[in-house]
C-alpha cells in the first residue's frame, strides 16, 4: 500500500517540507515507522551560538560615533541571529525541533533591542521543544528576553507591574476569559523579586523586591510566589486546552475541531504538559490525514523560504535578501508585530505579500533580479536614522545559488514529471497545473513553474 | 468601459469595470501620511514662548528668530517653511498633544496601537482603514478603494475582509501581473478553487490584483501631473497621489510613509532633514491639487507612532515620549490654524507629555464626516469626534 499522501503531509507539517529522496524508495514505509524516524532524528539539541557579546554591556557614553557604530553592530547582529536561524531551520535533520521552535516562537512571541537576550531565549524554547510545558514556561518566563518585554524586571513589592501576568494568562497559558483583572492584580504581586542579572545575563530571585503578603487567587489565597502561579495555572484543564487549540491550528488545520482539540487536551494534560506525547497523538492518529487537513495551511512566509531553501539546497551568497524577503512577506523572525505574535493563515495574504511569494521561487530558483524590499518595521528607524538613510538598501541581486545538481540526481531520470509536481505540491493537482506541467519545456522550468503555483503556498 | 479581460471570471468576481464612478458618492480622499520613529513634536511645532522648553532643552531647543511663528505661543521648525503658505490659506490645522491612555514607548507597539486604532492593552489584527473597507464593502468591493503607494501593505491597510492593495508604480505592477508565471495561472484558473477555503482564498487574491493591476493602470495612465515635485521618495510617493487622484481612480483612502524620525542623537540636523522632506513634498501636492480643483475633496492627515520625551538626552538628541502632534491639510477645514492649547510643559507624567485629545476622535470625525461611516462600526465603540471638518 502506497503511504506517498500521509507521508508527504506528515513532512509538510512536523517539518519543513520533504526531500525526494525522503521519500523515493519508501512509498510504503508504515506511518508509524516514519513518525518514530521523526522523532529519533530531533533527540539532538543544536543551539545557536552565533552571538557571543552582549552589546548591552557596552561601557555608555555620548559619542555620536561610537554610538553610531553600536547600532550598526547591533544591526549586524539582528541579521547574523535572523539567518543563523533560517539556516538551521532549511538544513537541520532535526526538522520536528525547528518546526516546533517556530511555534514556541510565536507562542511565546518576544520583540526586544537585545539580540544576545534573544539567542537566549530562541535556545530555551529549541532545548524544551518537545520537552515539558511547565519546564518551557517557567525557563521562557525567567529568562532575560521576557523579563524585559513584559516589564517584570520593574515589578516590584513597592509597585507591582501587571505587563507579566497578564500576558502570562491570556496569551502564554490559559485564554481570556478563565481569569479576572483580581486574578491579575494579585498574581502580578507573587511575580515580584523575578529578575535577571543584567551582568551574567542569568535569572535571579531578590527576596528584598518580593511580596511575600497573602495573594487571592483564583478563588484561594496563599502567601503565593510566582511558581505556586504557574502551578494552579496548569492544574487547570483550560490551559491544556488553549495550547492545544493553537497547536491544532499550526500542525492540523486553521479552523480548530472541537471534539479533536479535548482529545488533544486530554492527552496534553493526562501526560502532564509533556509535549512529545502529545504530538504522538496527533501525527498517530488517523484524523489527521483526512484529505480536509491536507494542503489546506498557508505557508508562513518563514515557512516559505526555508521549503524552498531546503528542497532546492539554496546557498544565499547574500543572506541580506533573506531579511529582505522576510520584511517583503511580513514576517520578519524575532520581529513579530506584538506579544500576540503573528495572526497567521489567511492575514499572510495581501495582492501584494501574494504576488511577490509567487515571484519568489523563480527569483531563488532562476537567479533573478529583485526589484521589490519591504518596508523598515517602526524599531528598525533607530538605526536607519542613525545611518541617514530614508530606507534599506535595496539588494537587486540574489545570489542565491540553488543546488540543481543535488536536486536533481535524487530523482531518477525517468521519474515522470505527474510525479515530480505531486511531490512538490501539497493540495492535489488540478487541471491548471497539469497542463502547465505538461507544457514546460525542460524539467527546471516545470519545477519552478509548479513552485510559483498558488497550491505552493500551502502546506 | 474598459476591455475585461480575455479569461473567464465567475459573475461574483467579474464586475469591478461596471461599476459606475459615482456609487461612490461624493468622492472624498484621503491621504495619510506616517512618520515612522516617533517625530519629536515639540521641535516641529515649536514652543517658543514656553521657558519650559528652553530649561529642558538647552542645546537642542529652537529659538527666534529660527523658527517661524505662527501664533503668539507656537512656531514652525523653519525646515517646515513650506507649509507657512498653507498654513496662510487656511489649508493646514494643527491638532496638538494627540495621543492615547496608558502610551506605550515601544516603536512597534505604538506603531501598532495607532493603525489599529485599539487600546494599549488590547490586540487586534486588522487595521482602522482595513476595518473601514470592510464596514463599506457594499459600496466598494476593491482593493484598490485603498491604495498604499509602497511595495508592501501597512497593518492599516487589512480588514477582515477586505484588504487594500499597495502600488509603488501602477506600470510596473501591472508588468509583474503579467508575467507568465503569475498571467497564466490567473488565466487558467478553474472556479472550483474558489470554493476551497484557503487555496480559493489565494486564487480569488490573485485575480483581484490582476484585474486591479489593469484598472489602475489604465485609468492612470490617463493623466500626466504637470506639477513640479521634489525628487524624493515621499515627493515621487505624493505625486503618483495626485496622478492617482486626478485621474479619477475609484479609490478613497492613500497611505504613504517617511522614516528618520527616530533621533535619539544630533536631532536637529537629521529632523531639519526629513522635515524639510516632508514639508516640501506635502507643500508641492497641496498646492498641486489646488490647481486642479481637488483640494476640496482631499485630506491629508499626518501622524507618528509617539513624539519624543521634553527634555533632550546628552547626545543633543531626544528618546521616546508619547503625545505628539497630528497635521490635517485640505480645502474644507472646520478651524484652519491651531486646534487646541499648547502642549502643557507644567502638568508632565513623568517626564512626558499627557495626551489631550485620543487619536481615535480623529479618525472617528474622519469616519463619520470625510469617509461616510458610522465610525463605532470601526472602532468597536462610539467615539464622539472633533470638529475638524
Amino acid at each position: 500500500m502506497s503511504n506517498v499522501t500521509q507521508i508527504k503531509h506528515l513532512y509538510a507539517r512536523a517539518g519543513f517540507g520533504i526531500r525526494f529522496k525522503e521519500l523515493h524508495g519508501h512509498e510504503n514505509t508504515a506511518i508509524k515507522k516514519k513518525v518514530k524516524e521523526l522523532f529519533k532524528a530531533s533527540e539532538a539539541d543544536k543551539p545557536i551560538t552565533v552571538l557571543t557579546e552582549n552589546i548591552d554591556l557596552r561601557p555608555r557614553t555620548d559619542d555620536p560615533e561610537v554610538k553610531k557604530k553600536t547600532q550598526e553592530d547591533r544591526n549586524q547582529q539582528e541579521k547574523d541571529l535572523n539567518v543563523a536561524w533560517l539556516n538551521q531551520m532549511a538544513t537541520s535533520d532535526g526538522q520536528l525541533r525547528e518546526k516546533m521552535t517556530l511555534f514556541w516562537h510565536n507562542h511565546f512571541s518576544c520583540n526586544i533591542g537585545n539580540t544576545y537576550h534573544q539567542q537566549q531565549l530562541n535556545n530555551i524554547q529549541r532545548t524544551n521543544a518537545l520537552g515539558n510545558f511547565k519546564t518551557l514556561l517557567t525557563e521562557v518566563s525567567q529568562s532575560p528576553a521576557m523579563l524585559t518585554f513584559l516589564n517584570n524586571q520593574q515589578n516590584a513589592k513597592a509597585h507591582p507591574n501587571e505587563n507579566f501576568a497578564r500576558e502570562l494568562m491570556e496569551l502564554f497559558t490559559i485564554g481570556r476569559g478563565n481569569y479576572t483583572e483580581q486574578d491579575i492584580k494579585e498574581s502580578a504581586r507573587a511575580f515580584t523579586g523575578w529578575h535577571f542579572d543584567g551582568k551574567t545575563s542569568s535569572y535571579t530571585f531578590l527576596p528584598k523586591t518580593h511580596d511575600d503578603g497573602q495573594k487571592t487567587f483564583m478563588g484561594k489565597t496563599a502567601n503565593y510566589c510566582g511558581e505556586d502561579i504557574i502551578d494552579i495555572i496548569l492544574s487547570k484543564k483550560q490551559t491544556a486546552k488553549y495550547i492545544s487549540t493553537k497547536l491544532y491550528r499550526y500542525l492540523v488545520n486553521d479552523t480548530p475541531d472541537d471534539a479533536r482539540v479535548n482529545e488533544m487536551a486530554d492527552v496534553f494534560y493526562n501526560a502532564n504538559y509533556e509535549i512529545t506525547p502529545l504530538l504522538e497523538h496527533v501525527f498517530l492518529s488517523d484524523w489527521f490525514y483526512d484529505d480536509k487537513n491536507i494542503g489546506v495551511i498557508i505557508k508562513s512566509p518563514v515557512q516559505l523560504l526555508v521549503s524552498l531553501t531546503r528542497q532546492f539546497y539554496i546557498d544565499y551568497h547574500n543572506p541580506d535578501v533573506l531579511l529582505q524577503f522576510q520584511r517583503t512577506l511580513g514576517q520578519v523572525l524575532f520581529k513579530p508585530p506584538n506579544v500576540a505574535g503573528w495572526p497567521g493563515g489567511k492575514a499572510w495574504i495581501d495582492s501584494s505579500s501574494l504576488m511577490y511569494r509567487i515571484k519568489i521561487a523563480s527569483t531563488l530558483l532562476n537567479a533573478g533580479v529583485i526589484d521589490f524590499t519591504g518596508k523598515a518595521t517602526p524599531e528598525d528607524e533607530a538605526f536607519l536614522t542613525a545611518t541617514h538613510k530614508q530606507q534599506f538598501n535595496v539588494e537587486k541581486r540574489t545570489q542565491a545559488v540553488p543546488d540543481w545538481a543535488r536536486f536533481l540526481q535524487d530523482i531518477p531520470l525517468d521519474t515522470p514529471r505527474l510525479e515530480v509536481a505531486t511531490f512538490m505540491l501539497e493540495p492535489k493537482l488540478n487541471q491548471t497545473v497539469i497542463d502547465e506541467v505538461n507544457q514546460s519545456p525542460d524539467i527546471k522550468s516545470m519545477v519552478i513553474q509548479v513552485a510559483s503555483t498558488p497550491e505552493y503556498q500551502l502546506c | 468601459m474598459l476591455a475585461s479581460g480575455a479569461f473567464m471570471l465567475p459573475a461574483f468576481l467579474k464586475p469591478f469595470e461596471a461599476m459606475a464612478m459615482n456609487d461612490i458618492t461624493g468622492h472624498k480622499n484621503l491621504v495619510v501620511i506616517q512618520l515612522s520613529g516617533g517625530n519629536d513634536g515639540l521641535n516641529t511645532i515649536i514652543p517658543y514662548c514656553n521657558d519650559i522648553y528652553y530649561q529642558k532643552r538647552k542645546n537642542i531647543g529652537i529659538k527666534v528668530p529660527d523658527l517661524i511663528t505662527l501664533n503668539d505661543t507656537q512656531g514652525l521648525n523653519s525646515n517646515l517653511g513650506a507649509l507657512k503658505e498653507l498654513y496662510d490659506q487656511g489649508w493646514m490645522t494643527i491638532i496638538n498633544s494627540v495621543g492615547y491612555p496608558n502610551p506605550d514607548r515601544s516603536h512597534f507597539r505604538s506603531m501598532d496601537i495607532w493603525q489599529t486604532g485599539s487600546d494599549a492593552n488590547q490586540f487586534l489584527t486588522t487595521g482602522w482603514i482595513g476595518r473601514y473597507l470592510d464596514a463599506n464593502q457594499h459600496n466598494a468591493k476593491t482593493p484598490y478603494t485603498a491604495i498604499e503607494v509602497d511595495d508592501t501593505l501597512s497593518l492599516a491597510m487589512k480588514g477582515n475582509i477586505m484588504k487594500g492593495i499597495a502600488v509603488s508604480d501602477p506600470n510596473k505592477l501591472y508588468q509583474t501581473t503579467r508575467e507568465p508565471f503569475f498571467k497564466d495561472i490567473v488565466r487558467d484558473h478553474e472556479a472550483q478553487h474558489l470554493s476551497e477555503e484557503n487555496l480559493g482564498y489565494l486564487y480569488k487574491t490573485m485575480i483581484e490584483t490582476y484585474s486591479s493591476a489593469d484598472y489602475i493602470q489604465q485609468i492612470s495612465k490617463t493623466y500626466n501631473v504637470t506639477a513640479t515635485y521634489p525628487t524624493t521618495g515621499l515627493g515621487n510617493q505624493l505625486k503618483n497621489v495626485s496622478k492617482f487622484i486626478n485621474s479619477g481612480l475609484n479609490t478613497r483612502v492613500y497611505y504613504v510613509s517617511l522614516g528618520g524620525f527616530d533621533t535619539h542623537a544630533g536631532q536637529q540636523g537629521q529632523q531639519g532633514r526629513v522635515l524639510k522632506t516632508y514639508a516640501d513634498a506635502v507643500a508641492a501636492f497641496v498646492k498641486d491639487l489646488k490647481q486642479t480643483g481637488k483640494l476640496d475633496d482631499t485630506l491629508v492627515m499626518t501622524f507618528s507612532e509617539f513624539g519624543r520625551r521634553v527634555e533632550e538626552n546628552a547626545s543633543a538628541g531626544t528618546d521616546h515620549g508619547t503625545a505628539s502632534n497630528v497635521m490635517l491639510f485640505g480645502g474644507k477645514l472646520q478651524k484652519p490654524g491651531v486646534f487646541n492649547a499648547p502642549p502643557d510643559l507644567n502638568n508632565l507624567d513623568n517626564g512626558d507629555l499627557k495626551y489631550q485629545v485620543d487619536f481615535r476622535d480623529i479618525y472617528a470625525t474622519i469616519l463619520d464626516k470625510w469617509l461616510a461611516v458610522n465610525n463605532s462600526q470601526v472602532l468597536g465603540k462610539q467615539y464622539n469626534g472633533l470638529g475638524l471638518i
